[in-house]
């Protein structure tokens, strides 16, 4: 068997030291060693991007991508983004409010890609909203109200404050 | 879907990656961005034995000017060539076509030498470094060798890297003078495309076109120059009449595939056409570039 490779990871800001095989992928291992399952595992070969998390900031697809390729890198999935008692993320709200989703399987990658789009571009135009999230796929809702919601998080998240990729704290109000 | 298992490493210098290829020859594989090769082994197309990660490497992600012309390094990204000012003011070609790989994301994490060296025929930048008649710089155990683009393809997906290379960096020669434009046509925006064109059209004094240079993808097993469209064009007037009946050459010596994505018929009507459109908007940059200089 070839050699486990030794790493410290952060995953929504907690550090994990970890042994892994060469051949785990960040989807993966977010699914099966840390039970985060908000990542899904659609195409699992890099087509539907519904496994997208923030690789340092970066909407990177979970399922082309080594853990062990990630020694030092802060990883961030959906789950950072409501917080602890159940409130949603703004962006979260709205896609709700949009009716951004309907079975919810694409979701949490629409999610992470928007949270990148956001921190660059606050204010997003619906075609800016279309290059950011054009690779990722979604088979229920026609991608309009997925445009929609992420320019409707704009403001949403202007009235909040927080910022996309950094969520209120968990238990503080934001 | 998983990987089978491999041995990874990850070195710290170019040589020390050589190092690794020449020990492993044809088990190893370089990852770069891994938007390619990571799919291959996701489902067992690809088995390889070591994987040399060349990311942890300092300095291979550099686009500058360097003695006249463009180097783009091994790890600089897709996204950053499609972006960057100097590719666009120098190589305008190599930004178009790199805006046109997959999608933003994926472009962040993928890198254009790694796509050239993936060598997919399909794929833009093989063809755009065709068209600008760039070169690989080629590290292997023993020296350092450049290979021009019109020797480095030898088959879909093969180039003529010997065991132990790695191509540390791409080289591309300035063409602030040329008009510049990428066409493709792909089932969906993001896709391979079926066939795209990438020309450089130079005009002279006389507003004729001194020279053209045309690459194709998606055609046949390697990138391919449309020489007699080039030949056709060389001292005519920019008209697009004798862009028209030049393009109708492009199909001339195409023997293209037939897959689910197009049939060969359908890829050499797309030949002509991308060759088409491509050359119009090249020239038509061309006389803008003349007219305000």
């Amino acid at each position: 068997m070839p050699e486990k490779v030794r790493l410290s990871i952060t995953v929504n800001g907690v550090e994990h030291d970890v042994l892994v095989e060469p051949r785990t992928l960040l989807l993966d291992f977010l699914r099966d060693e840390l039970d985060l399952k908000g990542a899904h595992a659609g195409c699992e070969h890099g087509v539907c991007a519904a496994c997208t998390v923030l690789v340092d900031g970066e909407a990177t697809r979970s399922c082309l991508m080594f853990v062990a390729q990630l020694d030092g890198a802060a990883v961030r999935t959906v789950e950072s983004l409501a917080a602890a008692d159940g409130t949603l993320h703004p962006i979260q709200q709205a896609f709700m409010q949009e009716h951004g989703l309907q079975c919810g399987f694409c979701t949490p990658g629409m999610l992470m890609a928007a949270c990148e789009l956001l921190e660059h571009t606050p204010m997003p135009e619906p075609d800016d909203v279309r290059e950011a999230l054009g690779g990722n796929i979604c088979r229920c809702t026609g991608y309009q109200n997925i445009v929609n919601a992420v320019c409707a998080a704009g403001p949403l998240l202007a009235a909040n404050v927080g910022t996309p990729t950094a969520p209120p704290a968990q238990g503080v109000s934001a | 879907m998983k990987p089978a298992p491999f041995d990874y490493v990850a070195p710290r210098t170019v040589e020390e990656a050589v190092d690794h290829l020449t020990r492993h020859g044809a088990d190893a594989r370089v990852l770069a961005g891994g938007q390619s090769l990571v799919r291959l082994m996701n489902t067992r197309l690809a088995t390889p034995a070591v994987l040399v990660d060349i990311n942890r490497i300092d300095g291979l992600d550099g686009i500058a000017l360097e003695n006249g012309s463009l180097r783009i390094g091994a790890l600089a990204r897709q996204r950053a060539a499609e972006l960057s000012e100097v590719v666009h003011n120098e190589a305008s070609l190599l930004a178009q076509a790199s805006a046109h790989v997959a999608h933003a994301s994926v472009r962040r994490r993928g890198t254009v030498v790694g796509s050239i060296a993936f060598a997919d025929p399909s794929a833009e930048l093989p063809a755009a470094l065709l068209a600008l008649d760039g070169e690989a710089i080629v590290t292997g155990p023993d020296s350092e060798r450049t290979v021009a683009a019109a020797d480095l393809f030898t088959g879909a997906f093969e180039t003529s890297l010997r065991e132990g290379e790695l191509i540390s960096a791409i080289r591309v020669p300035r063409r602030p003078d040329a008009g510049a434009a990428w066409t493709e046509v792909a089932r969906r925006e993001g896709d391979l495309p079926v066939c795209g064109a990438g020309a450089l059209v130079t005009l002279d004094a006389n507003g004729a076109i001194a020279s053209a240079r045309i690459a194709l993808c998606g055609v046949g097993a390697t990138p391919v120059r449309a020489m007699a469209v080039e030949e056709a064009l060389t001292g005519a007037e920019p008209t697009e009449d004798a862009i028209v009946a030049a393009a109708e050459r492009a199909a001339r010596d195409l023997d293209p595939p037939s897959d689910p994505h197009g049939s060969a018929a359908y890829r050499r009507h797309l030949a002509v056409a991308m060759t088409r459109r491509s050359v119009l908007r090249a020239a038509e940059r061309a006389r803008e570039g003349a007219a305000n200089a």
